[in-house]
């Protein structure tokens, strides 16, 4: 071997130390930044072993959390699959903090140390920092010191209170994280002092308008009444802020049978909830940026000579095992695979802007052609979330290759009818419903507070808007209302209402059946 | 240029403590696999690691969930061979839906096992049992260990401070480093004292106090630079863990397996067996146990035979303290072991023979022993009428004498499982006294 090339390589066997990491980091970030203009948090590379790992992966991939059973009987249930060999540890976790956070297996060769430094250090560090969904819902410098408050906040609570008074309310949080996050942005409160500068306004113009002619009408006997009772409840709605979506930020808010440690302990739940929200929106849009940049900076490594044949195919092995697609009649199918979606994405959007066939004119005139495919993917990182990326960008020439077909499922029916497949008639439907298929919170029971009299029985109204007639699993959606009755304290009804017919397809409550 | 940290070296088992929260959750489910457990096994598989299935009641996480079977959804499926646009697929029967989706969440956890480890296992076990708590640390310690002396360490805790080295270290760097004394500094002083008394004015009088003086301060500067006792001088005392020499102990298990003994009062004795196992464990390295059961003749048996196999036929106790003197004389010599004997019985005997069986335990069996427990199960009813009193059975009435004139003789009644420590009280009480005599030796 001439010794010019071999000096050249960033590594030689499959040992790693602290200099061939650090010196491969340099090199991998040299083409990330100046070659795929990527724009990063500094980064922060941990190494950990499998158990570690195992821990990391209990207590949701965070290095802070608090103390709760079920992240025990997770990390029971990870451990098991692990030991048994039925799933790997991943290679890597990633946290969107800034500084951004890499755990790094040590048990990883130096190549895969090399990959999953330009996959996760990179790749989803890019991402964390970039997407428009995480710059407006999660706040990466605070998100490690806020979890160390929520950890030692709820020890506290734990040490003051008992162990089981923390967990109750915990249990009963955790049963509506999904319902806690807030899914559109609201327009700013008022201020208190804005507040009253507008009920001031009102009375003034009240005042002024007043006239006594208006009290000498008669009452209608019949309509009067139910009107008032109408505009009541449309008024201490309109107090209340309902209907609201976000069932947590509500009982935080509202009940009136918790004590502030116990709205502390729902604030925290919301808090995280809120904060991994955005990840479970962009998952294909996440792993396919990250695989699409270890991928893109792995060859230019290669081509420069800085990485061995070896090493390269050791890479491309781990690489293809992670963009692997089985069909739906494999035995493994799982899915789609978030990683084969998005990687092959992303290569294609880069195929589309450098070589477009006349088909791909058609479908993305904006793009096709103009041989900016990194400001095209880097654009489309930033504005978009898994639902409209996939709206957007998939191809017919991708849904060809996946050989996507459409089946719908009728609960009454024992078969399921094939609607669409990938030819020209098929393509928009595919790629809408696909697109549909990612969006969170379509898939998720849209469930609400929509009334409750404070100043009366107290009763708390909750509606589910049944869209396209799925209803709720019944043991778990009577578990997850005795937990909202807790935090409530006072009873808790739960109404299906048909989203386009306004149907009430089904009410329960926690009131006894006498009710 | 990133910033490297390598954890590997923090603290382990972060989750520890959720896992402790998760085993408490499900303790009563727990505590009833590991009772089953403990009944088909065998008593020496106590005190290991068990697998348990994942427990169902009380460690559910309830949430809104769609319910698969309703409604009507639309899947995008890769990997379309040769269907076209109105083709119909029956559903697969089973996981309800054509949907792959989602299976990777809540899979299989019917036969999912996880293994609880040994100390959370005796913990369970336990749990009804009421023992103290210093016991229960006893038993769960595996191996006792006495601390050794072992050389010297620079490091340690000051009450290890080993005075005799640290000196001879501060002597040898004080002469090293030529420490002046307090001898010669008292010298020079005296010297100095006394020119200044005389009352010579000369300059070479002054000139040489003068000297003098500076020289004490040199000597004066010299002894505080350099210490009296310096952090390097300093030795400790090291110990390490020494484990106790352990001798070999056999443990003689007699019960009675005539019909009267029912399934409740075998699952009683076999954690009264248990228990003497686990305490023999702890200070024994080698430990044999002899199963004898009898009726009206007795005879050495396997576990399984011992708890599962019955027999019918009378009852005579004394045999199977024959079968055990018998066994003693043939394998277990009293100088080269332990004997530990427990035996469980409901009491019956047939007339006349409770006599012998004394006679035989204050001739023999109670000098060879180093323990002997009794227990007698008795109804729960029965508890009341017979609880404290001396009346009851003829064996009851007969081990009575026993009981008064040998100290390691123990019997009780038990009708609970919490009844089973208070026969090993003793025992667990002579814990102390034996370790001290150990440590002196």
């Amino acid at each position: 071997m001439p010794k010019g090339a071999a000096s050249n390589l960033l590594f030689h066997d499959s040992d790693w130390n602290f200099e061939t990491l650090s010196r491969t980091y340099d090199a991998i970030e040299t083409i990330a930044l100046d070659d795929l203009q990527l724009d990063v948090y500094p980064n922060q590379l941990e190494i950990i072993s499998s158990e570690q790992m195992l821990d990391a992966y209990s207590s949701v991939g965070m290095p802070l959390m608090y103390q709760h059973w079920s992240f025990g009987k997770r990390f029971v249930f990870e451990e098991h699959l692990y030991r048994k060999g039925r799933r790997g540890l991943a290679y890597e976790l990633v946290i969107n903090s800034n500084p951004c956070i890499t755990y790094l297996m040590e048990e990883n060769t130096m190549a895969m140390q090399a990959l999953v430094t330009a996959h996760a250090a990179f790749g989803h560090n890019h991402f964390f920092k970039n997407n428009y969904l995480f710059q407006q819902w999660t706040d990466a410098s605070a998100i490690l010191s806020y979890m160390e408050f929520a950890k030692k906040y709820i020890t506290k609570c734990e040490e003051r209170y008992g162990t089981s008074e923390v967990e109750v309310i915990l249990d009963s949080a955790h049963a509506l994280m999904d319902q806690g996050v807030f899914r559109y942005r609201r327009p700013p409160r008022l201020s208190s002092e804005k507040e009253r500068e507008r009920t001031r306004e009102r009375l003034e113009y009240e005042e002024q308008t007043y006239s006594d002619l208006w009290r000498t009408l008669p009452p209608s006997p019949d309509g009067q009444s139910s009107k008032d009772a109408e505009r009541d409840a449309s008024e201490r709605k309109k107090a209340l802020n309902l209907p609201e979506e976000n069932l947590l930020y509500f009982l935080e808010k509202t009940s009136l049978i918790l004590e502030p440690w116990q709205r502390e302990l729902l604030r925290i739940v919301r808090v995280i909830a809120q904060y991994f929200y955005p990840q479970r929106q962009t998952k294909v849009m996440n792993e396919g940026c990250a695989t699409f940049v270890h991928y893109t900076i792995m060859n230019r490594l290669f081509d420069q000579g800085r990485i061995s044949e070896g090493s390269m195919l050791e890479m491309l092995h781990s690489h293809s095992n992670v963009v692997f697609q089985p069909s739906f009649d494999d035995p493994r199918f799982p899915g789609i695979n978030p990683y084969a979606l998005g990687f092959a994405m992303m290569q294609d959007i880069q195929r589309v802007c450098t070589d477009p066939t006349p088909e791909d004119r058609d479908w993305f005139p904006e793009i096709a052609g103009s041989g900016k495919w990194r400001e095209t993917l880097i654009d489309a990182w930033a504005n978009h979330r898994d639902e409209s990326f996939i709206l957007q960008y998939l191809s017919p020439a991708l849904i060809r290759k996946f050989r996507l077909f459409l089946l719908t499922d009728e609960a009454g029916d024992n078969y399921c009818e094939v609607a669409s497949i990938h030819n020209e008639r098929g393509y928009e439907t595919i790629r809408t419903a696909l697109a549909r298929s990612y969006d969170v919170a379509a898939n998720q029971s849209d469930i609400q507070v929509v009334d409750v009299d404070l100043l009366g029985d107290r009763h708390l109204r909750l509606q589910h808007n049944v869209k396209n007639g799925i209803l709720l699993d019944e043991a778990s959606r009577d578990a997850t209302l005795r937990h909202v009755r807790h935090l409530w304290g006072y009873d808790v009804s739960l109404a299906g209402v048909d989203a386009e017919t306004d149907d009430v397809l089904y009410e329960c409550s926690t009131a006894p059946a006498s009710e | 240029m990133p910033n490297f940290i390598d954890r590997r070296l923090n603290p382990k088992d972060k989750s520890l403590g959720n896992r402790r929260r998760f085993l408490k959750r499900a303790r009563e489910e727990l505590k009833r696999t590991i009772k089953e457990q403990i009944k088909a096994g065998k008593i020496a598989d106590v005190d290991a690691e068990h697998r348990v299935p994942m427990p169902e009641r009380g460690v559910g996480e309830p949430s809104f969930q769609p319910s698969p079977s309703t409604g009507e959804r639309q899947y995008v499926l890769p990997g379309n061979h040769e269907f076209s646009p109105g083709d119909r697929l029956p559903k697969p029967s089973a996981r309800g839906g054509a949907s792959g989706k989602g299976a990777g969440t809540g899979e299989s956890e019917d036969d999912f096992q996880f293994v609880l480890s040994r100390d959370e296992v005796l913990d369970l076990f336990f749990e009804d049992l009421e023992l103290p708590d210093m016991v229960k640390l006893n038993l769960k310690e595996s191996v006792a260990f006495k601390p050794r002396r072992a050389g010297f360490a620079t490091s340690g805790s000051p009450t290890n401070i080993n005075v005799g080295r640290t000196m001879r270290n501060s002597y040898g760097r004080r002469i090293a480093l030529r420490r002046p004394s307090r001898a010669d500094v008292a010298a020079i002083a005296d010297e100095i004292a006394r020119l200044e008394a005389e009352s010579n004015t000369s300059d070479a009088h002054q000139k040489r106090i003068e000297a003098l003086r500076e020289e004490l301060d040199k000597l004066e500067r010299r002894r505080r630079r350099i210490a009296y006792v310096d952090p390097v001088d300093i030795r400790f005392n090291r110990f390490e863990p020494q484990p106790l020499p352990n001798a070999s102990a056999v443990m003689f298990c007699l019960m009675d397996v005539s019909a009267s003994m029912g399934e409740r009062e075998k699952d009683l004795a076999k954690r009264f067996f248990v228990l003497l196992h686990l305490f023999l464990k702890r200070r024994y390295k080698r430990i044999d146990i002899v199963f004898i059961r009898h009726t009206d003749e007795a005879g050495e048996v396997d576990e399984n035979t011992f708890f599962y196999s019955k027999q019918s036929g009378g009852t005579v106790v004394s045999t199977a303290i024959e079968e055990m003197l018998r066994i003693i004389e043939e394998r277990y010599p009293a100088r080269e072991w332990n004997i530990y004997a427990a035996q469980a019985s409901d009491g019956e005997n047939s007339a006349g023979d409770s006599d012998l069986c004394v006679s035989l335990l204050h001739r023999q069996v109670m000098r060879l022993c180093q323990y002997y427990a009794y227990v007698e199960i008795i109804d729960e009813r029965e508890t009341e009428i017979f609880g404290t009193t001396d009346n009851g059975t003829s064996l009851w009435r007969a081990y009575r004498t026993v009981d008064s004139e040998w100290s390691n003789f123990q019997m009780t009644r038990i009708a609970r499982p919490s009844d089973i420590y208070p026969v090993f009280r003793k025992l667990f009480a002579r814990q102390p006294t034996m370790q001290l005599r150990t440590e002196r030796r």
